[in-house]
């Protein structure tokens, strides 16, 4: 046999690393600043600093540690282990440095525009269509190189891994092209092409999986890849792996409707995505009891090594997270926890303690390793371990109390049958629990800080291997499998069938799941009353957009009584046919907007914008100087009302020649109405169009009901 | 252009969460299978490809 020489780089894995550290620095670093944020208000600087408030730090945060962070994390997995398991080097390395910067480039863009107020308005997928361009073009370029590598590799067989990185990548392909459908209004605005339901639909239905085949998937091939490397033995079970790995991308793909339980979605919708909820359990436990067993009769190592404890925690962890999902997934839970801090705390076990003690035990193991040396710590690794695990404990518990506490106060009548509490009272009790959040994830910050010093003093302990060398036979041509497994090797050996068959598993779900939703018109029903927007209410709507008041407010009222009592009638799917996007939202804190409009007069949103603690003592929204002095971009109306008209919106013909006329008698009306409760303002002001798309929000639905009367 | 509009009704949406449940089924008891087929040899040859270390040879 003729052995091939060639080497492993390490200089593109080593970027990768320094880039998922610095990066997972900084989103947990605006995560700590946000959440102080939270509980004092006065630290949102709205005065000074418009861009860094609550509504636009939150998606900073939210992308810089998903995609950033962990998509780095990833990345450093996939350029050190894919090589070593195929036996040959990445396929270009012009390639790997493209992908590596690209990367970078594409979350410099998302920081500075997500802070400038540019954003589609659809969580975690926030980013502008010039950058929902980049990424595809970058995810290209990082698939060709892998499909590359697995193509010239010297080993037959590929590691589960490596399926894990490729069922990965192709899913997060879908989701990403799917969701990011969008119509562009101009360089940096566009709007989503779906609307309400269905634009709920699609966009919980990639939410969901971005957790699943960003945060989930590809760690677990990291885990598959690492977890055996540290503790020197291989996974407890080949045969599980495999179980898990194609029961959860056939499983997790339908599961998105549980984001979305008693809203305006159809029913039948909602049931499909709780029951594949619950069968979810068994292979991502079959997954996580995989791990653990694997260091069976090694727990001494456990004690002594920590890159084993970070794993144990993370693995751990994981089984956590993917017990609760499925529980928050079951409708009588779920009415506890939608739009309350236990979903905040879900996610960050996740985070923090999956991914982020995944990648501190990757870090501690891979450092080492590229450096030809050992930890110059181990005991700071383990501190850091204890600190990390007290910063998750100190986040988690408060918001899993508050979220209860929230709940029991939320639903609490009086005797009378009154609401018990406003939602006034309920916020300001949340305080402490959001002071004690912070700290929290300061702690865990702290830790991270500490990994970075230990990793630095490594590296300078130690000498850099750019490349390692190694050789292998070159691959036979002719294979002939064991009579035994003809069946399993056929596609395993078939790099290119398992993509395909991977994309069919994922694309059945998302098919059988979106396609009745898309095309049925039963499943909107149409309300007659429902219009569009007039063009002062779209202008007002993207302010709305632009400043993340989705972030804390929910427009959607579930049918309970404690909800209909506090907010208004409960939404229909109908009522939303126009919204592109839908602002439905995730997360209340602040009040369900769903019926506001009419609710308060022009002057209470005048004053309450202008200092939210003034107008509602205690109240954690910032405040919004900025909207009082910029001008309404009327420059932008016509293309506007273009764009919703291509997508459906029923706007008249040549409705753009007279748009704005009818902007400025609609702004002047409640500059008008504003002016009978002295306050003087310009009528051009973008405070006059926001305050236009509050007063109109969820109003169509209550003439419907005089009409019917 | 609009996504809503191209079919007024659908009979029986109900059979999608059937059809997807079985779907399932059928596929988990498939993987089930080839798993239980698999070569022992086999496996122990993947299960150890990330314990496998080059020869490191320090440039």
């Amino acid at each position: 046999m003729n052995l091939e020489k060639f080497s492993y780089d390490n200089r593109i894995p080593k970027l990768f690393a320094i880039a998922c550290i610095f990066w997972g620095a900084v989103g947990m670093l605006l995560g700590v600043v946000a959440a102080f944020q939270l509980a004092f208000p006065a630290l949102n600087f709205a005065e000074y600093l418009p861009n860094f408030t609550f509504g636009r730090l939150r998606p900073v945060h939210t992308n810089a540690v998903i995609f950033a962070f962990v998509g780095n994390g990833i990345f450093t997995a996939v350029y050190y282990a894919l090589p070593r398991l195929l036996k040959t080097p990445m396929w270009s390395n012009k390639l790997s440095k493209i992908h590596f910067w690209g990367w970078q480039f594409i979350i410099l863009c998302a920081a500075v525009t997500l802070l400038l107020g540019f954003t589609t308005g659809k969580e975690y997928a926030e980013l502008e269509w010039p950058i929902d361009i980049l990424i595809t073009l970058i995810w290209v370029v990082f698939g060709i190189n892998m499909f590359g590598t697995i193509l010239t590799r010297r080993e037959r067989h590929l590691y589960v891994a490596i399926w894990f990185f490729i069922g990965s990548w192709v899913t997060v392909a879908m989701l990403h092209i799917v969701n990011s459908f969008e119509f562009p209004v101009s360089f940096m605005k566009s709007y989503s092409w779906y609307a309400g339901v269905q634009d709920a639909l699609v966009q919980w239905w990639y939410g969901h999986n971005a957790v699943a085949f960003f945060l989930t998937t590809p760690y677990l091939g990291l885990m598959y890849y690492f977890l055996p490397k540290a503790a020197g033995r291989p996974i407890y079970s080949y045969r599980l792996s495999i179980v898990h790995f194609w029961s959860l991308i056939f499983l997790y793909i339908w599961a998105g409707p549980h984001h979305l339980l008693y809203t305006a979605l159809p029913d039948w919708a909602q049931s499909l995505g709780t029951a594949f909820s619950i069968m979810l359990i068994l292979p991502s436990w079959g997954g996580m009891l995989n791990g653990l067993f694997t260091l069976r009769g090694a727990w001494d190592k456990v004690r002594e090594d920590p890159v084993l404890k970070f794993f144990v925690v993370a693995v751990t962890c994981y089984g956590m997270s993917t017990f609760e999902g499925p529980m928050l997934s079951l409708k009588n839970v779920n009415a506890i926890s939608h739009y309350s801090d236990w979903t905040v705390a879900h996610v960050h076990i996740g985070a923090l303690g999956w991914n982020g003690f995944l990648t501190f035990g990757m870090m501690y193991w891979l450092i080492p390793k590229m450096f030809n040396t050992t930890l110059y710590s181990k005991k700071m690794a383990s501190q850091h371990f204890w600190i990390g695990t007290l910063g998750i404990i100190l986040y988690a518990i408060p918001m899993y109390w508050n979220a209860f506490k929230s709940y029991f106060m939320m639903k609490a009548f009086t005797p009378e049958g009154q609401l018990q509490y406003t939602f006034l009272d309920i916020m300001q009790t949340a305080k402490p629990f959001y002071i004690v959040r912070a700290i929290g994830g300061t702690i865990f910050l702290i830790g991270v800080f500490l990994m970075v010093y230990n990793l630095i003093k490594t590296a300078k302990k130690g000498s850099f291997l750019a490349t390692e060398d190694a050789e292998a036979p070159a691959l036979a041509k002719e294979y002939i499998a064991p009579k035994t497994s003809i069946w399993h090797s056929f596609i395993e050996r078939k790099p290119i069938l398992l993509l395909v068959l991977s994309l069919i598993v994922v694309g059945i779900g998302g098919l059988v799941e979106l396609i009745p939703t898309f095309l049925v018109k039963s499943n909107v029903p149409t309300l007659t009353s429902v219009k569009p927007y007039t063009p002062l209410e779209l202008q007002g709507r993207d302010i709305y957009i632009r400043e993340g008041c989705y972030n804390c407010h929910s427009q959607m009222i579930r049918p309970f009584r404690y909800e209909v009592a506090r907010y208004g009638e409960y939404s229909k799917a109908g009522e939303f046919v126009y919204d592109h996007p839908f602002q439905w939202g995730s997360k209340r804190t602040g009040p369900d907007l769903a019926r506001i409009g009419g609710k308060y007069k022009n002057s209470w949103h005048f004053n309450h914008m202008l200092d939210p603690g003034s107008i509602s003592t205690g109240s954690f929204m910032p405040a919004y100087p900025s909207l009082f002095e910029n001008e309404i971009d009327r420059g932008s109306t016509n293309s506007k009302i273009h764009a919703m008209r291509k997508m459906g919106v029923p706007y008249p013909k040549n409705y753009e020649a007279i748009a704005n006329q009818e902007l400025d008698a609609q702004a002047k009306t409640i500059a008008n109405d504003l002016a009978t409760d002295n306050i003087k303002i310009v009528s051009n002001r973008e405070i006059i169009a926001l305050i236009g798309y509050l007063q109109r929000v969820g109003k169509d639905l209550k003439s419907e009901s005089v009409n019917t009367k | 252009m609009k996504f809503s509009t191209y079919l007024e009704k659908i009979h029986g949406v109900s059979i999608y969460p059937i059809i997807s449940l079985i779907l399932f089924v059928s596929f988990f008891v498939i993987v089930t299978l080839w798993i239980m087929r698999l070569d022992k040899k086999q496996i122990e040859h993947i299960e150890n490809l990330p314990l496998e270390e080059p020869k490191i040879n320090q440039l």
